[in-house]
């Protein structure tokens, strides 16, 4: 890859930083969201909404904070992720290379587009029992789950985005002295980000889809069992303490993602 | 001329088999050689097959009818003894002007150093110092073709292949390009094929023009030119009207022609 250091970069770094001022600028977006958070403490507070279906938005702040403190939050925090990164992190590297191969060699696509069609629309929170079944009830079932529900969404985009190639810049390349495999990695890899990583955005907000439902149905440790207990045990607090933890990163992971991809992505300004 | 040509084209046909419907005949048995340091356009309607003609000498298209010599070999696919433009530019939109003027250099066999060296020189040749770090997206479509002819001349190849690289320019860019790839192809004197439907542009820039039929390709008329290229008033002059004049009744008929083989 080049790497050209020398004279002024003009690439817009800046635009995409992660400057205090540039989230302070941004915060007036969410302001919906803080007057929903408002709506819900006056009208749990009010009696408006019985406590015991929504217990009052600052007594599930202080059950965070105990669940936070006891390390329970933590622990199962870490396990919920882990198995969510590791799921993703193959479904990105396996549906990158099957999807751009799918594109580059008939072959590879005449034996892999019928199945991964077939199977693309298929809801993946139906295949829970069969992964406890097949791999138990450790992190195999949940990271395999997360790993095959993403990895048809990933698939697609990356075949997609190869596909749309342009034919020209392939000969330049040739033309330029490269092989065919180079130009795999050098010319319809790049061409086929935009897409692909549009593709693994989806597949990212899929993945705490199926990593918290996998928990619910089975597991020891996670924040998806913690939702399941607390929820079964009737600390309603605790539980919606979870359930917004979970939302919180979620919506924190997209954000990232989101930088990561405008800043890779720059060249499309 | 004794010495053997650079480009030989022998009896080249060549169809095109859509996936759905009928197969196209785009040239039909053309025969053509082409001077080592020639300039020649190919001249012709759209649809007659002289794009074509030139992706069968780069190699990007496989000769089944015929053959095409370069330097007396049979091409083999695309390589960097033969550089092309495309005409609308085929930069690489993730690489920024140097980078994609590196791409090339870094398929040979030069120090780092070097490479950096020949690309700031292309590049400045070319009217863009100053724009190595821009992205094709931020270049306007003229720097864009200059980014383009830049990336090509860097690899220096024997034989320059331009697929109407001035079309999606503007008239002014265009002749102010024309002129540049004039001076370019003076001072360092690649054998061209210029495909182009402008006869203007192929009059004015090439030695040769090879006027082709409408579809199926066939070379109708080969003119000569012997202008003095560095005539400024050169196309005022009644030989060069006389010549574009001639060349614009040998184009107008074939494109009558394929449009009422279109409209059939």
């Amino acid at each position: 890859m080049t790497n050209i250091t020398s004279g002024n970069s003009t690439s817009g770094a800046s635009a995409t930083g992660f400057s205090l001022t540039g989230i302070a600028t941004r915060l007036p977006r969410y302001t919906p969201l803080f007057l929903l958070a408002i709506a819900w403490e006056v009208t749990t507070r009010g009696g408006l909404v019985p406590i015991a279906a929504l217990p009052a938005l600052d007594t599930v702040a202080v059950a965070w904070w105990d669940l936070a403190v006891g390390g329970d939050l933590w622990r199962n925090g870490v396990a919920s992720m882990t198995r969510a990164a590791s799921g993703l992190g193959l479904a990105v590297i396996c549906g990158s290379l099957i999807g751009i191969l799918m594109a580059w060699y008939k072959p590879v696509r005449i034996a892999a587009n019928p199945i991964v069609q077939f199977f693309y629309p298929m809801p993946k929170s139906a295949l829970i029992p069969v992964m406890v079944l097949w791999l138990g009830f450790g992190d195999a079932s949940k990271i395999v789950l997360i790993f095959v529900g993403c990895l048809l969404p990933i698939t697609l985009s990356a075949f997609n985005g190869a596909r749309g190639t342009d034919e020209v810049l392939i000969w330049s390349a040739r033309s330029m002295g490269a092989s065919r495999a180079r130009v795999l990695w050098e010319v319809v890899l790049p061409s086929a980000l935009p897409e692909l990583m549009s593709g693994i955005r989806t597949a990212l907000a899929l993945s705490f889809v199926l990593l918290v439902s996998s928990e619910l149905v089975v597991a020891r440790e996670g924040f998806g069992y913690m939702i399941g207990w607390l929820g079964d045990g009737g600390a309603y607090d605790a539980m919606f303490a979870v359930v917004l933890t979970v939302a919180l990163l979620g919506f924190a992971a997209d954000r990232l993602y989101l930088m990561l991809m405008r800043r890779v992505l720059a060249w499309r300004e | 001329m004794s010495d053997p040509a650079h480009i030989v084209i022998e009896r080249v046909s060549h169809e095109y088999r859509p996936a759905r419907g009928r197969p196209v005949l785009a040239l039909d048995n053309v025969s053509l050689s082409v001077q080592d340091r020639e300039f020649l356009a190919l001249l012709g309607p759209s649809g007659c097959g002289k794009s074509t003609l030139l992706y069968l000498v780069g190699g990007f298209l496989p000769v089944e009818q015929g053959r095409i010599l370069v330097d007396e070999r049979p091409i083999a696919g695309p390589g960097p003894d033969r550089g092309i433009v495309f005409q609308h530019f085929a930069l690489f939109p993730w690489k920024t002007v140097i980078q994609n003027v590196l791409y090339g250099l870094e398929k040979q066999d030069l120090a780092r150093e070097e490479r950096l060296r020949r690309a700031r020189q292309f590049i400045e040749l070319v009217g863009l110092a100053g724009f190595e770090d821009s992205y094709p997206s931020q270049l306007s479509g003229g720097m864009k073709q200059r980014a383009a002819i830049a990336r090509t001349l860097a690899i220096d190849p024997r034989v320059l292949l331009m697929d109407e690289p001035f079309g999606a320019l503007d008239a002014q860019t265009r002749s102010l390009m024309q002129a540049e790839l004039l001076g370019i192809w003076q001072r360092s004197r690649k054998t061209v094929i210029f495909v182009t439907h402008d006869v203007h542009e192929a009059v004015f820039l090439a030695e040769r023009i090879a006027v082709m039929s409408a579809r199926p390709g066939r070379i109708k008329e080969i003119v000569e030119t012997h202008f003095d290229k560095d005539d400024p008033d050169l196309t005022r002059t009644r030989e060069f009207v006389e010549t574009v004049d001639h060349v614009w009744n040998l184009v107008r008929a074939e494109a009558i022609q394929a449009q009422r083989s279109g409209a059939a």
